[in-house]
């Protein structure tokens, strides 16, 4: 960079700031920037023309006055003569100005792109360098149009200087960032890569974030790049600390290059080639060996650059997940930081550790560590760092240490941080279910639980309880002597309460038999705690009472006594009134025997997937998205409800009361599954029904605990605001045709092949949210369109087609959306879907709308896709056999051989392959390691069985997928759509 | 009920924090700070919630005053309560600067803490105070016995504002009538909106307990006297007309606390025993028969993308006899002006550029004269497409008339007690009419 000579000092700016910050109020600082301004008008405004010096001078001052918040409306053509001077400042200086305050609509861009051009032609490092940099600044669609085309060949001519080789690398990592349609490297690929071998390192830097970025987006055509970064990593790795002068920090060679090698490594499954691979475990080994020497400085510096590749290294050992002895070496020189003196060092160590406790080489190592990190959460002072270990010790539990780690995290729960502690309740609450051999210690830990940290156990914590203690013959008696026990307790949480009411409602019989926890004393003990609890509790203690009558007939009276003072028959909240209403005359009236019928144990719950998982994994990743989703949800949910109670039980039980005379079974809204409960209104269960995936917790107790098989079929019936919306044509066309598919769109398809909800498309303008629902041949489907801008959309139309034949195969209804989208804004729409018969191509779904007067026109794939229509089939080892045999046409068998893109993870495996939809089956195939899955696919006109077979080879990542149906567009289909997933 | 009460300096430093319920924590003081006076955005109301507690500002110079509560109180109360504390503590140590706020921090908080008590506005009298509050800490304690019990006697009776036994050689008492007058008219000179707001402000020094009553042209009573006076019909339509003329219609007025409210309700006679010393007799507020001492005549043209020409003319609407000072014309200019050229006829005239004004300015003009500027304003192409938004031409001014037509008839003196008559009272009356926000639209 040339040197400021003496008379760029610009004195003038430099009144000018010291003006500016000496003004006592605001008012005096705009009457300052008024003054300035108006002399600058004056001075542009003047006949002779300005020197360079001046011009300068003045576009500063505009650019400071811009920075401090005012209006500019003027001087852009003077900064734009700046660019075509030969003096480095002014060139600067007029640079700065276009990148900060410059918009792309500008009529001046072409004049800017014009500058542009020229100082990238010039042959003057620094004036290209000024020319790369506004590029980058701006970032803009239009540079990007301009230029693309012209960086890459900047970047690897063989004449151009190595500091503009970076600046261009830089410049055309942000264009790829901004639009990556527009930078289509082709032909420069494979010259890219080999900037890995530059001389200068500053290159190869600056070369490694651009190959890191394209890399994930075209992992293929970037392949080569491991190899050499594999040996430029083991060049520095085995250089000694003085070999790379200027890139050696505090004797660290080259760390931030290493940390981004083993970044890029981490793109790219281990290298195949033999000698690569070696080279890089040996690479590995030396990053591992080297943090055992002894530190060349004391300086903070030097530890943390090492400790920087360390942990990128193990990361990378993490990421292959297949050398062993890296894995546990690894661990063991995490298990040592665990005990350093810096508070980053532990918490990085602990993170570490949690993704090293999955892998099935390192498990047992990191459980060595169990004590420290035990110890770690009770001694530690920063709260993430205890949020780590706690992580760290959910992840390192498993049948042998469960016990003792749940009793830690308990004993912790005690004194947790109030932000952890909800999460430490799921997670103990999952521990103490996922590894119980003894159920009476789950119902232990669980009401210890409750009566430690009850305010933070959420609903699926005590209804997973009861579901358990209910499905389980053998803990009844236990949980129920145990909730008898803890009842007892002066002050009780409400939780305990709720538990309590339930347990003792259902099996307070079995504990009956003892004195001291007779009928009586049994019901006086929750009716002491009757006054102090909210109405929900209320209600579902009124249930337990009139399941005591049941029980034992002795306490009737008492009860009825209860039940009848006015506190209860004439309670201000409807929900109590009624149910005490009814239950005293359900009493009074029914002869014991259909009282026995009606108000009988509750029936075993078919076995499903925890639901305290569910909101785990919600809490872990409250990204945008799933926030979003979680409003939307509880908005609709309330709309619907008309706004009402929402309880689960309560509105259940409120629908069900309402086309019945007699009260139900339906104790606590618990689909139990007699015939009163059968014919109960659709529209009540459906809303419930729907909506339970949003995540409201009350809902998503009655999904969990409601069979699948009732009011699908009444899935589009819809509450009356919509069903006269539904036939409403589709949105029109407005002006221009549809513009064909992205080049992603069928990317963006494969994603959510397996799973339902997440995001379907962002841009810098907009995104997608997608939230669907299955049932037999029906789908629906919510569009969340968010603007991301802060202006607003207009003109706001979508479309749903369904190409070719797909019209005849899928019935599309989409609702119209509101036309305009205020900035930051969030507009919903509904598709209904209906499965005709199978299919192989997905609808379109076409959106325009106008921004800022630019018309937006871009399709989208929907993802709809057959197998969202499976319905899934449970069936024995021998069943499955024969139907497979059955399905021996050679049509009805397609197969396909391909290559693992992600890991082989069982458990992922098996949740993708539930994702989509069919049943897997257990103990069907005689080798374990292959999977094996059922469903029927349910469409209008017939239902499809199909059959699949899943055998993945470890050693070769190769997986082998057959699949059967007795249709063969079926199996074709699905075979093409789950060769993608794995 | 006001919790507490800050005051800040320009930079939003804590000069002043006094806390009077419990219910404002010491959290506030810096929510104001952040949320108002630190803001952003340029418009500021001078009510602001934070976090269900509200906050009611005035600002003085560059001194932000705030009262702080969390309770649903009278706004205009505390605003009231407010310009009084500003009042007070101008009567105390005279400019409400920084320097004089921290130079006299003891004394604020004494008042203070007799002003409001448990949030609950007491005496803000500024004569009754300084006879107990004092800025010689120390001269306090050489009060007699008697001294002491008559201040407590004063303070607490049921006339706190006057104490007994004051005596002057020559009773004198001066009347100012001080109006402001706010305008909004259309190019085309019709009124947009105009209304007059007024204060009557006394100095008294008279002796002994005087009983005092205030006369002036006021619809209503002029009304009901001629009612009274005669009893032929068509006399008294006659007067009625003719009283219209002389009388003003007053929409609202609040009064001092000396004025006896029963006795203007039921008699609508103003009548007090006065505080010794400077008080606000009244403040007034009228919308009707405003009399509307200048008129602007804008014309402005533009000439092609790059040129501006303006024309104003002002005329003077008042008694030939009678001169007007301090007259001040703001003519807004475009936000891209490069130069501008002025003539005008009389005074001085200047373009501002760090106001984006011409300010033209006059000494003294005599009534039903005119006068005129011309500039030349030349403009800088920008790449801007917003228009100029023309912003309304300002005006400022002092006449020595009423503009709402208010007349003093009367100001009487009875002192039964002490030998002297309303006659012996020397009495001055003086009428200010000053330009509120006085705007003409071009």
């Amino acid at each position: 960079m040339p040197a400021v000579s003496k008379g760029d000092g610009m004195r003038g700016l430099a009144v000018f700031i010291s003006d500016i910050r000496n003004c006592k109020s605001k008012e005096a600082e705009i009457k300052r920037i008024n003054k300035e301004l108006a002399n600058i008008r004056s001075k542009f405004k003047g006949d002779k023309a300005l020197d360079g010096y001046s011009k300068k001078k003045y576009v500063c001052k505009l650019l400071f006055i811009f920075l401090l918040g005012h209006d500019i409306d003027f001087g852009h053509m003077e900064a734009v003569n700046l660019l075509s001077s030969n003096k480095y400042t002014e060139k600067q200086i007029g640079y700065l100005f276009i990148s900060v305050l410059v918009n792309s609509n500008s009529e001046l861009i072409r004049l800017i792109n014009n500058a542009i051009k020229n100082d990238l032609s010039s042959r003057n490092p620094t004036f290209m360098c000024l020319a790369l940099h506004c590029i980058a600044n701006v970032g803009s669609r239009e540079m990007a149009e301009a230029f693309a085309g012209e960086i890459p060949r900047i970047l690897v001519a063989g004449d151009t200087m190595d500091s503009v080789k970076q600046s261009a690398a830089l410049c055309l990592l942000r264009l790829y960032k901004t639009s990556p349609d527009l930078v289509l490297m082709g032909e420069w690929t494979s010259r890219v890569v080999h900037l890995l071998n530059d001389q200068h390192m500053g290159v190869v830097t600056a070369a490694i974030s651009l190959i890191t970025c394209l890399s994930q987006k075209n992992p293929d055509e970037f392949k080569t790049c491991v190899s050499l970064a594999v040996s430029r990593l083991s060049r520095i790795v085995s250089s000694a600390s003085t070999d790379l002068q200027d890139y050696t920090y505090y004797f660290v060679p080259a760390p931030w290059l290493s940390c981004k090698l083993l970044r890029l490594l981490q793109c790219y499954p281990p290298p195949e080639d033999g000698a690569v691979k070696g080279r890089l475990v040996e690479c590995l080994e030396t990053i591992l060996n080297k943090a055992q020497e002894p530190p060349k400085s004391k300086k903070v510096q030097h530890s943390n650059a090492k400790n920087a590749i360390l942990f990128e290294a193990i990361s990378l050992i993490i990421h292959y997940d297949s050398e062993p002895n890296l894995l546990v070496r690894a661990c063991n020189q995490l298990g040592q930081f665990l005990q350093h003196r810096e508070t980053n060092l532990r918490y990085l160590a602990l993170e570490s550790m949690c993704t090293l406790a999955s892998s099935e080489f390192s498990h047992e190592a990191v459980k060595t560590h169990i004590e420290t990190v035990i110890n770690a959460l009770k001694t530690e002072r920063d709260v993430s760092v205890r949020q780590r270990a706690a992580d760290l010790l959910y992840a390192m539990c498993d049948r042998s240490n469960a016990k003792q780690i749940v009793a830690e995290m308990l004993s912790y729960l005690e004194t947790a941080d109030y932000s952890i502690r909800e999460e430490m309740v799921l997670k103990v609450a999952i521990l103490a279910e996922k590894y119980a051999v003894d159920y009476s210690w789950y119902v232990d830990t669980i009401l210890n639980l409750i009566r430690i940290a009850g305010d933070y156990v959420s609903e699926e914590v005590w209804y997973r309880v009861i579901q358990i203690v209910i499905n389980r013959d053998d803990v009844q008696g236990y949980a129920a002597k145990t909730v008898f026990e803890a009842l007892q307790a002066p002050a009780c949480h409400e939780n305990m309460v709720k538990v309590g009411g339930y347990i003792l409602g259902e099996f307070g019989n079995l504990i009956a038999g003892d004195p001291r926890s007779s009928p009586l004393v049994q019901f006086n003990l929750l009716h002491s705690k009757f006054h102090l609890c909210s109405v929900p509790t209320r209600a579902l203690l009124l249930s337990a009472y009139i399941k005591f009558i049941n029980l034992f007939p002795e306490t009737k009276s008492t009860i009825q006594e209860v039940l009848r003072s006015d506190s209860q028959i004439r309670n201000s909240d409807v929900e109590l009134q009624q149910r005490a209403v009814e239950y005293l005359k359900l009493s009074s009236i029914a002869s014991t025997d259909v009282l026995a019928t009606v108000l009988e144990e509750m029936p075993p719950f078919p076995e499903r997937e925890s639901s305290i998982l569910a909101k785990l994994k919600k809490k872990k990743g409250p990204g945008a998205v799933s926030v979003n989703e979680l409003e939307e949800g509880k908005r609709e949910g309330g709309e619907l409800n008309g706004g009402g109670e929402r309880g689960a039980d309560t509105s259940a039980i409120a629908t069900s009361n309402a086309s019945t005379p007699s009260p139900s079974a339906d104790l606590l809204g618990l689909r139990a599954g007699p015939p009163v409960t059968a014919a109960a209104p659709s529209a009540g269960s459906l809303l419930v029904d729907v909506f339970s995936e949003a995540g409201v917790n009350d809902d998503g107790f009655l999904r969990d605990l409601e069979p699948p098989t009732e009011s699908s079929d009444s899935l589009l019936a819809e509450g009356p605001g919509d069903s006269d919306s539904a036939p409403t044509p589709p949105p029109s066309v407005v002006s221009e045709e549809p513009a064909p598919p992205l080049p992603e769109s069928n990317e963006l398809l494969n994603k959510f092949v397996c799973k339902n909800n997440g995001v379907l498309f962002e841009n810098q303008l907009l995104q997608i949210g997608i939230k669907s629902e299955y049932r037999q041949n029906l789908g629906r489907m919510y569009l969340f369109y968010g603007n991301k801008t802060s202006v607003q959309f207009v003109t706001f139309t979508t479309t749903v087609t369904c190409p070719g034949e797909l019209q005849s195969q899928l019935n599309v209804q989409s609702k119209t959306v509101e036309p305009l989208i205020e900035g930051g804004a969030q507009v919903q729409q509904v598709i209904n879907i209906e499965c005709l018969s199978d299919f192989s191509d997905a609808p379109l779904l076409n959106i325009k709308f106008r921004y800022g007067g630019a018309l937006q026109n871009l399709t989208l794939k929907l993802p709809v896709t057959i197998n969202k229509f499976f319905q899934p089939t449970e069936m024995l080892s021998n069943d499955f056999f024969q139907r497979w045999k059955q399905l021996s046409q050679p049509q009805q068998e397609a197969q396909k051989i391909f290559k693992a893109n992600h890991a082989m993870d069982t458990e992922v495996l098996k949740a993708k392959l539930l994702g989509m939809g069919m049943a897997l089956l257990e103990n069907v195939d005689p080798n374990p390691e292959n999977f094996v899955c059922a469903g029927v696919i349910q469409t209008k006109a017939q239902q499809v069985g199909s059959l699949l077979r899943l055998e993945p080879n470890a050693q070769a990542q190769m997986y082998r997928l057959t699949v059967r149906s007795s249709k063969d567009t079926v199996s074709k289909r699905l075979c093409e759509l789950l060769a993608e997933q794995f | 009920m006001i919790g507490g009460l800050f005051i800040y300096n320009h930079k939003g430093e804590v000069l002043i924090s006094r806390v009077y319920r419990d219910d404002i924590g010491r959290n506030a003081v810096d929510a104001f700070r952040v949320n108002v006076i630190h803001a952003r955005q340029q418009v500021r109301s001078p009510v602001t919630n934070i976090a269900r507690t509200s906050f009611f500002h005035v600002k003085r110079s560059n001194i932000w005053l705030a009262a702080v509560t969390k309770q649903n109180v009278n706004a205009a109360m505390v605003f009231e309560f407010l310009y009084k504390m500003c009042d007070v503590m101008a009567a105390y140590f005279g400019k409400i600067s920084e320097e004089n706020i921290k130079n006299n921090f003891v004394l604020i908080y004494e008042l203070l803490d007799e002003i409001l008590d448990f949030g609950y506005p007491q005496n803000s009298e500024t004569g009754a105070l300084k006879t107990f509050i004092t800025q010689q800490g120390i001269k306090s304690q050489h009060h007699t016995k008697e001294e002491q019990s008559q201040i407590t006697s004063q303070v607490t009776g049921q006339i706190g504002w006057r104490r007994e036994g004051i005596k002057y050689r020559r009773n004198e008492l001066f009347l100012d009538v001080l109006e402001s007058v706010n305008l909004l008219m259309s190019p085309q000179g019709q009124v947009l909106s105009a209304h007059v707001s007024g204060r009557v402000v006394m100095k008294s020094y008279l002796s002994g307990m005087p009983e005092c009553k205030f006369g002036m042209n006021d619809k209503i009573v002029i009304d009901k006297q001629g009612k009274g006076g005669t009893t032929d019909d068509t006399g008294k339509s006659e007067l009625g007309g003719s009283s219209g003329k002389q009388s003003i219609a007053i929409d609202d007025c609040t009064f001092h606390q000396c004025v006896r409210l029963s006795k203007f309700d039921s008699e609508r006679s103003i009548s007090f025993i006065p505080p010794d010393g400077e008080y606000e007799l009244m403040r007034y507020r009228t919308t009707k028969d405003i009399i509307l001492p200048f008129r602007v005549i804008p014309l402005v043209r533009e000439v092609g993308r790059t040129k501006l020409e303006v024309k104003v003319v002002i005329k003077s609407n008042f008694k030939p006899s009678l001169l007007a000072q301090k007259i001040e014309v703001r003519i807004p200019t475009p936000l891209n002006t490069s130069g501008v050229q002025v003539i005008c006829m009389k005074g001085k005239a200047k373009y501002k550029a760090s106001e984006n004004a011409i300010v033209w300015k006059i000494k003294r003009m005599a009534g039903m004269k005119e006068s005129q500027i011309s500039a030349e304003i030349e403009l800088l192409p920008t790449n801007d497409k917003k228009k100029w938004a023309r912003p309304p031409i300002s005006m400022n001014f002092e006449v020595p008339f009423a503009p709402s037509g208010l007349k003093v008839r009367y100001l009487k003196v009875f002192e039964p007690k002490l030998n002297y008559s309303d006659h012996d009272v020397i009495k001055w009356v003086r009428y200010i009419g000053r330009s509120g926000i006085y705007e003409t639209r071009c």
